[in-house]
């Protein structure tokens, strides 16, 4: 029954009805995460002890900065089974991934700049974990220029899957660049073993956009996969009839 | 209310993340929602015109 169900989810004209009526299921809850978590955020959370009403950018900044090793880990995942099993729909997560993975590392890092601005008095610094954050950035959009410089979409993925599987080793890198080496970066505060270090009224719109963000992603990869999707099947009756209907 | 908008003197830095944030979030709905308007049209067409022939 439940292999059934995946087998027809690998097909796209199943893929494409059954993420379309998904997503205004998962909008919706995102939508509503997102406001709660905004609200809490930048209404009802205190202001840091030491850095004043600065730190609101966290629950931007960190939120983007887990997304981006998040989206990594599916896209290179994706990437493993597209190679393994040559099963299309991975193959066009893996590339959708990519595009949403770009942005939100590109958010991250330029709202670390922004709070680096009056928290260190410097927009840029060479310290591990913003040159790590860097390099991921630099990886995302290798992988959707190698994307475009191949014109058949079946190489390219398999291309692309092998710079995205080769570039996990960058992700403990990241995570881990706080502590191996010393930077100006703070350590973390919520993701490690023992009680997180942050008063509960910060901590609860952090993990609000948190989850906003992961159900924001699953809305935006789903449209991009069916984008995708329609391109790679443009020749084929269901996509042919599907646009004339419109 | 004029306090929530000052953000205790950090008004540019917080206002700003926040806008770069909403605008790139926008950006990333509204571009396959165009792409899928535009890929579909384009597709109608060809198919209309491979019948004519």
């Amino acid at each position: 029954m439940i292999s059934r169900w995946f087998h027809q989810l690998g097909s796209p004209r199943y893929f494409y009805r059954f993420s379309g009526r998904l997503i205004p299921w998962l909008a919706v809850p995102c939508a509503v995460l997102m406001l709660a978590g905004l609200y809490q955020g930048l209404v009802v959370a205190p202001p840091d002890y030491q850095q004043g009403e600065s730190y609101r950018i966290m629950f931007v900044h960190v939120p983007s900065a887990w997304m981006s090793l998040f989206i990594y880990m599916v896209m290179a995942g994706a990437g493993a089974i597209a190679l393994i099993w040559h099963m299309k729909l991975a193959e066009v997560i893996a590339i959708s991934s990519a595009h949403i993975g770009a942005s939100f590392t590109f958010l991250a890092l330029i709202t670390g700049s922004i709070w680096g601005k009056p928290m260190w008095g410097t927009w840029w610094v060479w310290d591990a974990r913003l040159t790590s954050e860097l390099i991921l950035l630099f990886l995302y959009l290798g992988v959707i220029a190698l994307h475009n410089a191949i014109d058949d979409k079946r190489t390219a993925a398999r291309a692309t899957a092998i710079l995205a599987i080769v570039g996990v080793v960058n992700i403990p890198i990241i995570h881990y660049s706080v502590e191996w080496w010393n930077t100006l970066h703070q350590g973390p505060t919520v993701t490690k073993f023992d009680a997180p270090s942050i008063d509960m009224r910060m901590l609860i719109p952090l993990l609000l956009m948190a989850v906003a963000f992961k159900l924001y992603y699953a809305v935006v990869v789903l449209m991009r996969a069916r984008c995708e999707l329609l391109e790679r099947e443009r020749n084929t009756l269901w996509v042919s009839e599907l646009a004339e209907s419109k | 209310m004029n306090e929530f908008f000052h953000m205790g003197g950090y008004a540019f830095y917080v206002w700003s993340s926040y806008a770069i944030a909403l605008v790139v979030l926008l950006l990333n709905v509204l571009v396959p929602m165009r792409n899928r308007r535009r890929l579909l049209a384009a597709i109608a067409r060809r198919a209309r015109r491979a019948r004519r022939t």
